[in-house]
C-alpha cells in the first residue's frame, strides 16, 4: 500500500502540496487528477524519493520513504515501475538495451534477461523492436516502450505520470488496455496521473481530485461520477463555470 | 543553483556519492572503455592540431628573442622545456576543457532535463556510478595520454620548424632540447594535465546533472562548464607550479 500522511512541498515560495493525505489500496488502480500544474507529478516523485517532502511522510509497504537509508531506498526502487510522461527513455540504448538496464542491475542473467525482454515487448505488442532505437519510434511506440521497462521488473506497483497526454484516441485506448491488462494479469498496484478524464474513468478502480496541493475528493469511480462538487463536475465534463480561476 | 550555500550543500553531496559510486564497480566498469575512447581518442585531431602550431610558434618566436644575443641552439631548449612543462598541458587541456567539458555538460544535461537521469534513478541505478565516475575516471586517465601525445607532436613541429625555416641543424636543436632536459618535466606535466582531465569532467558532469529549464537551461550548463573549466585549469597550473617545482 501506499499512503501520503500530510505531505506538504514547496518550491521557492510556490505551495505545490500542502497536506496532501492520500492511501493507494492494494491490488487497485487509484487515479490522481487534477488540472495541469497542480502538483501530480510531485506526488509520484515523492513516492520513489526523486523527492522529498519538506512536512509529512509518503510510505510505501509501511516504510517511510523520506526516512530509508540508499540501500533501502534501492531496494524500494526496485520493487516500483515508473512510466514517465515522456518515456524517458535512454536515447544511446536501443529499445532492448533500455529494458535490459534495470533487469542486469537486478543480477539476472543475460539468458534470463533476454527472455524478460522478450516477454515484456511482445505484452506491450511490440515484438522484434529490440534493435530499434528510441529516435526511430513513434510517440505511442515510445510510450509503449516506457511501460514495458516498467513492468519487465516485475513490479510490485507502477507508478504512470499522464501516460495518455499527446497521444491519439486510438493509441490511447491501447495503452488504457496495457494499463488494465498490467494490473490483471500482473496484480501490480497502480497510481496514475492524468487530467485525461476518458482514461480516468476508463482505467481507476478509484480516482481522487486534486487542488490546492489537497485531495479535494477520493472515491470510487460511481462515486466520483456522480459527485455534486462543482468545480470536480467542471473538470470531469469540461464545463467552464469559472470555479477553477 | 541560487547561492554558495545551495552549491556547498550540493558539493558535500557529491562527495558522499562519489565514494558511493567508485565502490559500485558492476555499473561503471561497462561504460569506462567507451568513455575513454570519446573523450579521450576522439580528442586526439584537435590536441594535435594545437600542438603542431603550438611546436611552430615557440621556435619562430624563440628564434626572434634571441637573434644576436643567445646561441640559436637554445630554440631547442626553450620549445622543450615550453611544450613539456607548460604549453603542451595547458594548450591541450584549454583545447579538451572546450570539447570535453560541453560534450559531457549537454549530454549529462540533456538526459537531466528529458527526465532520463529520473529514470536511471527509478531504476535502483545511481547516476553517478552509471554517468559520472566512467567520465571522470575516463578524463583522468586520458588527458595524460592525449597530453603526451600532444607533447611529441609539439617538439617534432618546433623541430622541423627549426630545420626548415630556422638556420639550425637537427643536431644543435636536439643539444638545446637536451641542453637542461630533466625527467620531471614529462612527469609534471602530465601529473598536471591528469588533474585538468578530472576538473574538467567533474565540472561538466556536476553542470549537466543539475541543469534546469529545458534546451535554455542546457545552453547555460554547458556554457559554465567550459568556463568553468578553463578556469579550473588555470587555477591548477598555478597550483601545481607551487607544489611541484
Amino acid at each position: 500500500m501506499i499512503e501520503f500522511r500530510g505531505v506538504s512541498k514547496r518550491f521557492g515560495e510556490k505551495v505545490v502540496l500542502d497536506g496532501l493525505s492520500l492511501v493507494v489500496p492494494e491490488g487497485q488502480t487509484t487515479v490522481l487528477m487534477g488540472y495541469s500544474g497542480t502538483g501530480k507529478s510531485v506526488c509520484l516523485k515523492h513516492v520513489v524519493g526523486l523527492l522529498e517532502p519538506d512536512a509529512g511522510q509518503v510510505l510505501v509497504d509501511d516504510e517511510v520513504v523520506n526516512e530509508l537509508d540508499y540501500e533501502a531506498l534501492m531496494q524500494l526502487r526496485g520493487r516500483i515501475g515508473y512510466v514517465f510522461q515522456f518515456a524517458a527513455l535512454f536515447d544511446s540504448l536501443t529499445v532492448g538495451e533500455n529494458l535490459a538496464l534495470g533487469l542486469r542491475r537486478r543480477g539476472l542473467d543475460p539468458g534470463a534477461v533476454t527472455a524478460r525482454v522478450t516477454e515484456s515487448l511482445d505484452l506491450v505488442e511490440l515484438p522484434g523492436t529490440e534493435s530499434r532505437y528510441p529516435a526511430e519510434l513513434s510517440g505511442g511506440m515510445r510510450k509503449r516502450v516506457g511501460i514495458a521497462r516498467a513492468i519487465a521488473l516485475k513490479p510490485r506497483y507502477i507508478l504512470y505520470d499522464e501516460p495518455t497526454t499527446g497521444l491519439d484516441p486510438v493509441t490511447t485506448a491501447a495503452i488504457n488496455d496495457l494499463m488494465i491488462r498490467a494490473r490483471r494479469e500482473l496484480g501490480v498496484t497502480s497510481l496514475v496521473v492524468t487530467h485525461d478524464v476518458r482514461s480516468a474513468f476508463a482505467v481507476a478502480d478509484r480516482i481522487a481530485f486534486l487542488h490546492e496541493g489537497r485531495i479535494r475528493r477520493a472515491g470510487t469511480t460511481a462515486e466520483i461520477r456522480a459527485t455534486d462538487d462543482p468545480l470536480l463536475r467542471e473538470f470531469i465534463e469540461g464545463a467552464l463555470t469559472g470555479e477553477a480561476v | 543553483m541560487s547561492g554558495p550555500r545551495e552549491f556547498l550543500t550540493l558539493s558535500g553531496r557529491w562527495v558522499v556519492e562519489a565514494r558511493r559510486a567508485l565502490a559500485d564497480g558492476p555499473t561503471w566498469r561497462g561504460q569506462l572503455f567507451p568513455q575513454m575512447k570519446k573523450l579521450g581518442v576522439d580528442s586526439v585531431p584537435v590536441a594535435v592540431f594545437v600542438a603542431v602550431f603550438t611546436g611552430i610558434v615557440l621556435a619562430l618566436l624563440s628564434s626572434y628573442m634571441f637573434t644576436r644575443a643567445i646561441p640559436l641552439y637554445f630554440v631547442g631548449t626553450l620549445v622543450a622545456k615550453a611544450v613539456m612543462l607548460e604549453l603542451g598541458p595547458v594548450l591541450t587541456g584549454m583545447a579538451l576543457a572546450g570539447r570535453v567539458g560541453a560534450n559531457v555538460a549537454a549530454e549529462l544535461g540533456t538526459m537531466r532535463v528529458t527526465e532520463q537521469v529520473d529514470a536511471l534513478e527509478t531504476l535502483a541505478i545511481s547516476p553517478h556510478a552509471y554517468l559520472v565516475t566512467p567520465r571522470v575516471l575516463a578524463a583522468t586517465l586520458m588527458f595524460p595520454m592525449v597530453t603526451a601525445l600532444a607533447m611529441a607532436v609539439g617538439l617534432l613541429s618546433g623541430w622541423f620548424t627549426a630545420v626548415n625555416l630556422l638556420d639550425l641543424t637537427s643536431v644543435e636543436f636536439l643539444r638545446g632540447a637536451r641542453q637542461f632536459y630533466n625527467f620531471k618535466d614529462i612527469w609534471f606535466g602530465l601529473v598536471k594535465s591528469a588533474s585538468f582531465g578530472m576538473a574538467v569532467a567533474t565540472l561538466g558532469c556536476f553542470q549537466g546533472l543539475n541543469a534546469r529549464g529545458g534546451a535554455e537551461g542546457v545552453g547555460r550548463a554547458t556554457t559554465r562548464a567550459v568556463v568553468l573549466g578553463c578556469q579550473a585549469i588555470l587555477v591548477l597550473d598555478a597550483f601545481w607550479a607551487l607544489v611541484l617545482l
